[in-house]
C-alpha cells in the first residue's frame, strides 16, 4: 500500500480493496495516475483498430492498481465485491497490456497489430514457448497472436514482440499442448 | 446402507437404474455461444481429430470420444466448457433475457453461471455468488476463460443475500443451484454415496429452505426463480419447495424440460406435499444416460411490474 503515483497529498488514493469506475475524461479524474473512459477506448483504437463504439455497453473499472475490468452493465461506484466484469487491460505502466481473455473476447475486432502464426507456431505459441518470428515488420509490443481454425482466423492470446522474437505472454494456466493442425490440413487435403 | 437403495420405489425401472448408476459418464462440452458456435466447435473438433457425438436435444451440447476437453483448440479458444448434460437443465429453465437483472445464489465453479450469461448474450447484470473464496477463485477463473463481461461476483451468505451495493432493489430471476447430497453425481463421483448420511439430508434441507426463501423474496413480483439439486432425496427436492410455498408467495410452474423427466413426488416417508411439486422435474439416470438432476420453477406473486407478462399479450 505504498504506492504513490504522483499528485498532491490530499488526492485521494487508488483503493485496491474495492471497484471504482474510471473517469470519463481526464478533467474528471480525481485519483492520481488512473486511466480514463477516453484514454482506454483511444488505446483500444490506435493499438488494435478495435473501434471505440465496441465498448458502448460496457462501463469500465479499477481496482488494484492498474488492473481494469470492462463490465456490460453498471453498478454503484465505488463498489466492494469479488469481481466486476472481466479484466481486460493493464494500465499504470509504460506499456499497456491487453488480458489474454480480453484478446480472445475483442481480439476478432482487431485490424492491426495482429499476427498470423502457422499451425507449427500457433502450437508452439499456445505452449507459452517464445519463437523468432523475423517475417514480422510491423510495430513492436503487444500483438493480437492468431490463426486460422475452421475456416476464419481466431485470436490465441498476447504476444509481445521485441528483437525479431514473439514471446508468448499466455499465462501459465492458459498454457497448453495443443494439437498441430498442420497434419490435420494434410489429412483433410489427402481424403478429398 | 445404499443410499441408491431408499429411492428405488420412486424410480418404474430399479435394475436400470441402478445400472445406470454404475457406469461412468461421458465428458460433455457445453459450446460457449459468447466466443463459440456450436458448428464451427464441430469444424475445429474435426480438424484436429477430437471425436464427439452432438446430442439430439441440444445443438450446443458435445459428449467426447475421449477424456478431458483441455487439449482441444475449442476449449483453449474458450468456445466450450465441459459441463455434465444434464446439468444444462436449470439455465434453460430459468431462460433469462439478454438485458436483466439476474442473481446466480450458489455459482461457484459456474458451469450453469456462465451458462446463464451465455443466455442473456452477456448483456445486462447477472451476479454470480458464493460463501467460499477458494470457489469463487474457479468461478471467476472460468468467467474469464468464457469470455463473460456481464458478471459481478459477489460473497455474501446466499441465505440473507442483500442487494443494497447494487443500486436496485430485486431480481427478474434467480437461480438456486443449492448445494445438495449429490447421490445424482455417483456416476462422475462414486465417494457421494459413502459419506452419504441421513443426517446430512436433514441438515442441508434446512440450508436450502433458506436459500430459496431468500431468492423469492429477492425476486420482484411475476419474476422467476429455479431451484435445482443433483439430489433424488425428497427431502432436499419436493419437500423444501413444499415449505417455501407456504411461507413465501410464490407458485410452481409447469415446465417442460427438453430431456426425458419424471414428475415431483407429492408424498415421501410419511409425508405429504403441495400438490403442486409435480410440476417440478426428476431427472434419473437411466432416462437419459445422464447425471441425476431435479429442477422447479417458480413463478413470484404479487403484482408484477408493467410488461412483466407481456409476452402473454403478445
Amino acid at each position: 500500500m505504498s504506492q504513490r503515483p504522483g499528485g498532491s497529498d490530499d488526492a485521494p488514493e487508488n483503493d485496491g480493496g474495492r471497484f471504482d469506475r474510471l473517469p470519463a475524461t481526464a478533467a474528471d479524474r480525481r485519483v492520481p495516475g488512473r486511466a480514463t473512459r477516453a484514454e482506454v477506448l483511444d488505446w483500444w483504437d490506435e493499438r488494435f483498430g478495435v473501434p471505440p463504439e465496441t465498448f458502448d455497453g460496457h462501463t469500465f473499472w479499477e481496482k488494484g492498481s492498474g488492473k481494469l475490468w470492462a463490465f456490460a452493465d453498471d453498478v454503484p461506484s465505488p463498489i466492494d465485491v469479488e469481481g466486476v466484469g472481466m479484466t481486460f487491460l493493464r494500465t499504470r505502466q509504460e506499456h499497456w497490456k491487453p488480458t489474454t481473455t480480453a484478446v480472445k473476447r475483442w481480439g476478432r475486432l482487431a485490424t492491426r497489430n495482429v499476427v498470423t502464426l502457422s499451425p507449427g507456431e500457433a502450437s508452439a505459441f499456445a505452449a507459452g514457448h517464445d519463437q523468432a518470428l523475423p517475417r514480422w515488420d510491423g510495430d513492436w509490443g503487444y500483438l493480437v497472436a492468431a490463426h486460422e481454425l475452421a475456416g476464419d482466423p481466431e485470436p490465441i492470446g498476447v504476444g509481445l514482440y521485441v528483437h525479431g522474437e514473439l514471446r508468448s505472454v499466455v499465462p501459465k494456466g492458459y498454457q497448453e499442448e495443443l494439437p498441430d493442425l498442420s497434419a490435420a490440413d494434410a489429412g483433410a487435403a489427402r481424403s478429398e | 446402507m445404499n443410499p441408491l437403495d431408499r429411492y428405488a420405489p420412486l424410480v418404474d425401472d430399479e435394475a436400470a437404474f441402478r445400472a445406470a448408476c454404475e457406469r461412468p459418464l461421458p465428458s460433455v462440452v457445453r459450446v460457449n455461444t459468447i466466443l463459440g458456435d456450436a458448428d464451427r466447435v464441430a469444424a475445429a473438433f474435426d480438424a484436429e481429430g477430437t471425436g464427439y457425438e452432438r446430442a439430439d436435444w441440444h445443438d450446443g451440447v458435445f459428449r467426447l470420444s475421449g477424456g478431458s476437453p483441455g487439449t482441444t483448440w475449442p476449449y483453449a479458444h474458450g468456445w466450450v466448457h465441459g459441463q455434465e448434460e444434464v446439468s444444462a437443465l436449470p439455465a434453460l429453465a430459468l431462460d433469462p433475457d439478454p438485458g436483466e437483472r439476474v442473481l446466480d445464489a450458489c455459482a461457484a465453479p459456474g458451469s450453469k453461471t456462465t451458462q446463464l450469461a451465455a443466455l442473456m448474450d452477456d448483456r445486462g447484470t447477472l451476479v454470480g455468488n458464493d460463501t467460499n473464496l477458494g470457489r469463487i477463485s474457479a468461478l471467476r477463473h472460468n468467467a474469464e476463460r468464457l469470455g463473460v463481461t456481464d458478471l459481478v461476483v459477489d460473497q455474501q451468505n446466499a441465505r440473507n443475500y442483500s442487494l443494497k451495493h447494487l443500486g436496485f432493489d430485486a431480481f427478474d430471476r434467480v437461480l438456486v443451484d443449492a448445494p445438495c447430497s449429490c447421490e445424482g453425481t455417483v456416476r462422475k463421483n462414486p465417494d457421494a454415496l459413502e459419506t452419504w448420511t441421513l443426517d446430512h439430508v436433514h441438515e442441508i434441507a434446512g440450508v436450502q429452505k433458506g436459500l430459496l426463501r431468500r431468492a423469492v423474496q429477492a425476486t420482484r413480483p411475476g419474476g422467476t426463480v429455479v431451484y435445482s439439486t443433483c439430489t433424488f432425496a425428497p427431502e432436499e427436492n419436493e419437500a423444501v419447495l413444499d415449505h417455501v410455498l407456504r411461507e413465501e408467495d410464490c407458485r410452481v410452474e409447469p415446465w417442460d424440460p427438453p430431456l426425458d423427466a419424471r414428475p415431483g413426488v407429492t408424498g415421501w416417508d410419511g409425508e405429504t406435499y403441495d400438490p403442486d411439486v409435480e410440476r417440478a422435474s426428476r431427472v434419473y439416470p437411466h432416462l437419459n444416460d445422464t447425471g441425476g438432476f431435479f429442477v422447479a420453477k417458480l413463478r413470484v406473486g404479487g403484482d408484477a411490474a408493467d410488461g412483466a407478462d407481456a409476452e402473454v399479450a403478445a
